[in-house]
């Protein structure tokens, strides 16, 4: 990879700082997305600015119906959480369901957020439950924070230090992975919450993850398969490429809301 | 470059490496610890799996400089006199052929039956197929890799 | 004997292995090393108009920058192929030139331009970025079905419509009869996909040059350094075979793709002397998908006739296969002879009739792995022996039995002789195992959650064990296909096991050291076997072909079987014995029927003392031989694949997968399983979802492992393997080869049972996508029967 210089701040206002003062510099949360990329040239950071040593960015913590998580916590600590197990096991088991377990042990939900891969797992969790996602500036509600593939509401020197779950009623995520790279072909977060239902797909839509308005309208009137199989998922807008086309896509997106719907708990 | 202190194998390690340097790279190169293999640059067939703290981690997606104070264990590391009873049941199970994916998997091994105790979960044939998705052996079909896993469960 | 012919030995090279102690060529460091990088076409075809290194060179510890036109200037010779094929029309096949670094033109993405020596390997990648070369950008020809279109792009100036050669193989008239006289005809058309070895470790290679002695050593990711040095002496004019060295150490795996001896090597070599350093290289996974041969890559359409009784009347066979840019090692043999020749497949065909257009592309090249030709075969045969059956209305292992050959040898329409075999012991143990007679139940309870179960066969068989050398060589062939064994027996007694094959994973350390225990009764720790060095093992050619066994194992025997003689006649004279009573075994050679006896070790040590041997023998006990063939071996087999189907999304999970095998003799069954289980797989891989994609631009769209799917562990289930035996009667131990069946074997098996499953073709890889599309577009109900 091209050269570039690493930092470890220990406090949130360095790592600003550190962020700020290099044009080019990156966070580097978890590093399972950012270095395969550096590695193969396709990102070329001057700065890698560590937020891992700072205090508060690791770990989950509940208050009232709002579980918090750390950015810089690890997939695997989110899978393994008993509060996130107890109070959003969709949560639980989507992190359970992200990379493989290496991976797992070194990727961060910041981390994960923040690169808003098309077709990772955690923007359609963060979507789905209405999450809110907490930065080194600014609070940003989940609906306000992707702007489309790798695009976030994020600027250059902000760093996200936690997000915000509610606790929905019942929540469930399926997903479809990828036969080769095992993202997901089309991931579907389905949430019971107390302003109503959400359905959040990833990995599906051409533009990153979305909310599929006409699945939350059935849903919200009856929350079961049934009303799931009287939605039209339109292949307008869904990705299409060597692994399926849009129509295949577009039937994996009501399949795996069918699944979501039925394991919700 | 920058000045990195380590636990590798046991023994302190001290070492001045280019920020970028990854810790497969400082094994390999600095270290001379061969084993951890480099088979893909995606982060994705599980030749370079090592422990660090305890986890099983990609050697090939993680800079060195960033595991300061760490202990990091390699497949040169793990047996405690003869051989390891991951190593043992490998061999016991023909859970190799070629070798290259061998260490990576005696790591991702190790890793999953030590999290599948701590949890008391049961490490069954489907569970250790689907603990190996980070893991690609072109060679053995993974029959007695799982048999191996298996085996080293019951003895570990 | 435990460690004998037939025992579960487990392998003596685990071990270091195990403890990550295996040496690796990029494990290996030499003095004076430096770092190669290559600069690669990024277009699919465009002419070289200029290359400008300056500002590479202009980095701080950039050693050179050298490219073709240098290379050329130098004698170094361009790539060959190893079989010559002539078309139909008695013209020779036609070969575009392959300069190891490009002069003119570039014909596929990754196709290299310059190498790039710098300290550093990060630097060496920087430079290599930093080279500008001026292309101009011209047309591609990429897919195999259109490259000999009229109009197409030549991807070589002088080579008409692209194509290579037009071959055939068998009786077309008489096919053309017995097809009118048929009964029923069956027709299929078939997509045979291109495939990416993917061997986990990389390509790499280390070039040591030492101009005191102006002698060179390559170490090699290679699966037959001989042939290496052999052809870098005498083709690519590196340096003559006495000051060249090839290790091939330890090698993470090959599968075919590292038998030929690529660009990287030549050039690595080459720039080692220019520059007097040591250059290594190993390729990034993304570089081995751009450069290592790809594989198989064929458009067949077929017809089989059959007689109303069911039996065969007459087989033709149209295939395109792809060859790729250049015309590799063994390009031009795989799709002819490894293929056109398998045809009759189990059955009795009185006529057979093939024909092959072998084009290029600008695509990289397409050369033999694992299977090689072979799997193309079986797929054309099996698939429409069962599209055929259900037209018929017919069980297909009843169209199998209807038509399989009894008699042995059988001698076929297209050139091959079978050995032996026993096809219905096979398919009885495979049914049986697979139990059969269970899966309608299996099929209805599947049905009721929703799913689709089907059952699909594969009843193959193979030409293995490459050889023999006059028929190779009468068909076109470039080189020998014996190979050689040098037994040594220490003063000591323990012993040396000098071969020419070489072990990239399949066990030979263990395999091969089980003849000599087995022959001596000694422990198989007293026999190391040694291989993948020029400098220390006679001329030998390699391991692929699965022929490691039946013609490696052979010259062994041959080597050993000279090695008894001389110890008999050694322990007959020390002991006043007659030869013919000295039976050797537990270690010792004794007297039959008394208690005379000499321990091996005594034995050894009387070669060597010299104080007392039979009047005239030399001292020593040393033997070598070489092992040419009388045929190739035959392995058959039958595998039965179970697949359940979830029709929502498509996805085809393997529920059971029986693979019963006839290898004749077995050395070690562990090694054997091993290696059906690690075929099998690599052919489930092929069957649901390898697939090399390049756009119409020639860009390769499957170039990692993100794009590029390879079976995990999640996707493939627990084998039930089951040996049938009938050995081979030509060679020593009766052995016929077990590196390929399962790859052979197993992708149509798959096919078969996702067609049994969702009643309509679907092609390779049987993605969930194309499933699904299948599904969809199929009028038939989701639950029959």
């Amino acid at each position: 990879m091209y050269a570039a210089n690493y930092h470890k701040p220990s406090s949130l206002s360095e790592a600003v700082s550190a962020l700020s003062s290099n044009e080019d510099a990156k966070v580097l949360a978890g590093g399972q997305t950012l270095l395969p990329t550096m590695k193969q040239h396709l990102a070329a950071p001057s700065d890698l600015v560590d937020i891992r040593a700072i205090d508060g960015m690791v770990g989950v913590s509940v208050s009232g119906d709002t579980v918090t998580i750390g950015a810089a916590t690890t997939h695997a600590d989110v899978a393994s959480n008993a509060d996130v197990q107890a109070h959003i096991p969709a949560l639980a088991s989507l992190a359970e369901g992200i990379g493989d377990p290496a991976v797992r042990h070194m990727g961060t939900i910041g981390g994960s957020i923040a690169n808003n891969d098309p077709a990772a797992d955690y923007p359609s969790a963060v979507l789905g439950l209405g999450a809110t996602v907490v930065t080194s500036k600014r609070e940003i509600a989940a609906d306000e924070f992707f702007n489309g593939m790798f695009a976030t509401a994020l600027d250059e020197d902000e760093i996200i230090t936690a997000v915000k779950f509610p606790k929905p009623v019942k929540a469930a995520y399926a997903k479809f992975p990828n036969p080769a790279s095992r993202y997901a072909m089309a991931g579907v977060f389905v949430a019971q919450t107390g302003s109503g239902v959400r359905v959040a797909v990833t990995g599906a839509g051409a533009d990153g993850v979305f909310r599929h308005g006409g699945m939350e309208a059935a849903l919200a009137s009856d929350f079961s398969t049934s009303a799931v199989d009287g939605v039209t998922v339109s292949a307008d807008g869904m990705l299409s490429d060597i692994h399926g086309d849009a129509t295949y896509r577009a039937n994996l997106v009501k399949v795996m809301t069918k699944r979501a719907v039925s394991n919700a708990r | 470059m920058t000045n990195v202190s380590m636990t590798v194998n046991g023994k302190a390690v001290n070492r001045d490496i280019p920020d970028t340097t990854l810790l497969s790279e400082f094994l390999r190169e600095e270290l001379r610890l061969t084993g951890t293999h480099v088979g893909c640059d995606t982060s994705q067939c599980g030749a370079c799996v090592v422990h660090v703290d305890g986890k099983a981690v990609k050697a090939c997606t993680a800079l060195a400089v960033s595991l300061e104070g760490s202990a990091v264990t390699t497949v040169e590391g793990v047996a405690n006199g003869d051989m390891h009873p991951m190593q043992t049941a490998f061999n016991e199970h023909h859970g190799l052929q070629c070798g290259f994916c061998t260490p990576g998997m005696i790591m991702t091994g190790i890793d999953m039956v030590n999290r599948y105790k701590a949890a008391g979960k049961k490490l069954d044939e489907a569970a250790i197929r689907d603990e190996l998705e980070g893991n690609i052996c072109r060679c053995t079909g993974y029959h007695n890799i799982v048999k191996a896993i298996e085996d080293a469960a019951a003895k570990m | 004997m435990s460690d004998g012919i037939g025992a579960r030995v487990k392998r003596k090279e685990d071990k270091r292995f195990l403890l990550g102690k295996g040496k690796y060529t990029d494990d290996i460091r030499v003095e004076n090393q430096s770092y190669g990088a290559f600069v690669r076409s990024p277009h699919a075809h465009a002419r070289i108009k200029g290359i400008d290194a300056s500002a590479a060179l202009a980095m701080d510890g950039v050693i050179a920058v050298h490219t073709g036109p240098e290379l050329k200037a130098d004698g170094i010779g361009d790539i060959i192929t190893g079989w010559a094929i002539t078309s139909k029309n008695g013209e020779a096949m036609k070969i575009g030139a392959w300069s190891p670094l490009a002069t003119e033109k570039v014909r596929y993405v990754g196709d290299s331009v310059a190498i790039v020596i710098a300290e550093t390997q990060a630097l060496a990648r920087l430079a290599a970025e930093a080279v500008e070369v001026d292309y101009e950008v011209l047309a591609p020809a990429v897919a195999t079905g259109k490259a000999m279109n009229p109009g197409q792009p030549l991807v070589h100036d002088e080579i008409a419509n692209n194509m290579c050669f037009d071959w055939e193989v068998g009786d077309e008239a008489k096919t053309d009869a017995g097809l009118a006289g048929a009964a029923h005809i069956t027709e299929i058309s078939l997509i045979n996909n291109r495939l990416s070895p993917n061997a986990i470790e990389p390509r790499s290679a280390i070039a040591v040059y030492d101009d005191a002695e102006d002698h060179y050593t390559l170490y090699s990711t290679s699966q037959n350094p001989h042939v290496a040095r052999l052809v870098l002496s005498a083709f690519y004019n590196v340096a003559p075979e006495h000051k060249l060295r090839v290790i091939a150490p330890d090698v993470g795996g090959g599968f075919g793709s590292k038998i030929y001896i690529y660009p990287e090597e030549i050039t690595c070599l080459w720039a080692s002397m220019k520059t007097g350093r040591s250059v290594r290289w190993t390729a990034e996974r993304s570089e081995s998908f751009m450069t290592d041969a790809h594989a198989r890559d064929h458009v067949t359409s077929a017809k089989i006739g059959f007689d109303s009784d069911g039996k065969i009347v007459g087989f033709k066979v149209d295939t395109i296969a792809n060859i790729g840019a250049y015309a590799s090692l063994f390009a031009t043999a795989t799709p002819t002879y490894l293929y056109g020749t398998l045809l009759s497949g189990q059955y009795e065909m009185p006529a057979i009739y093939c024909n092959v257009k072998a084009v290029y592309t600008n695509t990289v090249p397409v050369d033999a792995y694992r299977g090689a030709g072979r799997p193309e075969a079986t797929y054309v045969v099996e698939r429409i022996m069962e599209k055929a059956a259900r037209e018929m209305n017919m069980d297909v292992a009843e169209l199998r039995r209807k038509n399989f050959i009894r008699a042995f040898p059988y001698q076929t329409e297209v050139l091959l002789a079978y050995d032996a075999g026993d096809f219905d012991a096979v398919l009885n143990m495979a049914q049986e195992a697979a139990d059969v007679a269970g899966f309608p139940a299996r099929k209805a309870e599947a049905a009721s959650r929703g799913k689709m179960r089907g059952l699909g066969y594969s009843c193959f068989i193979e030409a293995c064990g490459l050889a023999p050398s006059a028929a190779a060589g009468s068909l076109g062939s470039g080189v020998g296909l014996w190979e050689s064994a040098e037994v040594r027996v220490n003063p000591v007694g323990t012993i040396e096991i000098l071969t020419g094959a070489h072990s990239h994973g399949q066990g030979h350390e263990t395999t091969f050291a089980q003849l000599a225990a087995d022959r001596f009764g000694i422990p198989i720790d007293n026999v190391a076997i040694v291989h993948g060095d020029t400098d220390k093992v006679q001329f030998g050619m390699g391991t692929y072909g699965s022929r490691s066994g039946p013609v490696g194992m052979s010259a062994v025997m041959k080597a050993l079987d000279k090695v008894e003689a001389k110890v008999k006649k050694i322990v007959a004279h020390s002991l006043e014995a007659a030869e013919d009573d000295i039976v050797i075994e537990g270690g010792e050679a004794k007297i039959a029927g008394t208690d005379k006896k000499m321990a091996w070790h005594e034995i050894g040590l009387a070669a060597y003392m010299a104080h007392n041997l039979p009047e005239g023998m030399e001292p020593g006990l040393k033997e070598t031989s070489f092992f040419d063939p009388v045929n190739f071996s035959f392995p058959s087999g039958c595998f039965i694949c179970e697949v359940e189907i979830d029709p929502e999304t498509g996805v085809t999970q393997i529920v059971q997968f029986v693979a019963a095998d006839d290898f004749g003799t077995i050395i070690n069954p562990m090694i054997v399983e091993g290696q059906v289980h690690g075929g099998v797989t690599q052919g489930i891989g092929q069957a649901l979802m390898e697939g090399v994609v390049y756009d119409d631009d020639g860009q390769l769209l499957t170039g990692s492992y993100m794009d590029y799917t390879m079976p995990r562990a999640d996707d493939v289930p627990s084998y039930t393997i089951g040996h049938g035996c009938t050995p081979s009667p030509n060679n020593p131990l009766g052995l016929k080869g077990c590196g390929e069946a399962g790859a052979i074997g197993s992708p149509v098996a798959v096919i078969n049972a996702i067609v049994d499953a969702i009643g309509t073709d679907v092609e390779m890889p049987a993605t969930p996508s194309r499933v699904w599309a299948a599904i969809q577009s199929s009028a038939m109900p989701q639950a029959a029967e």
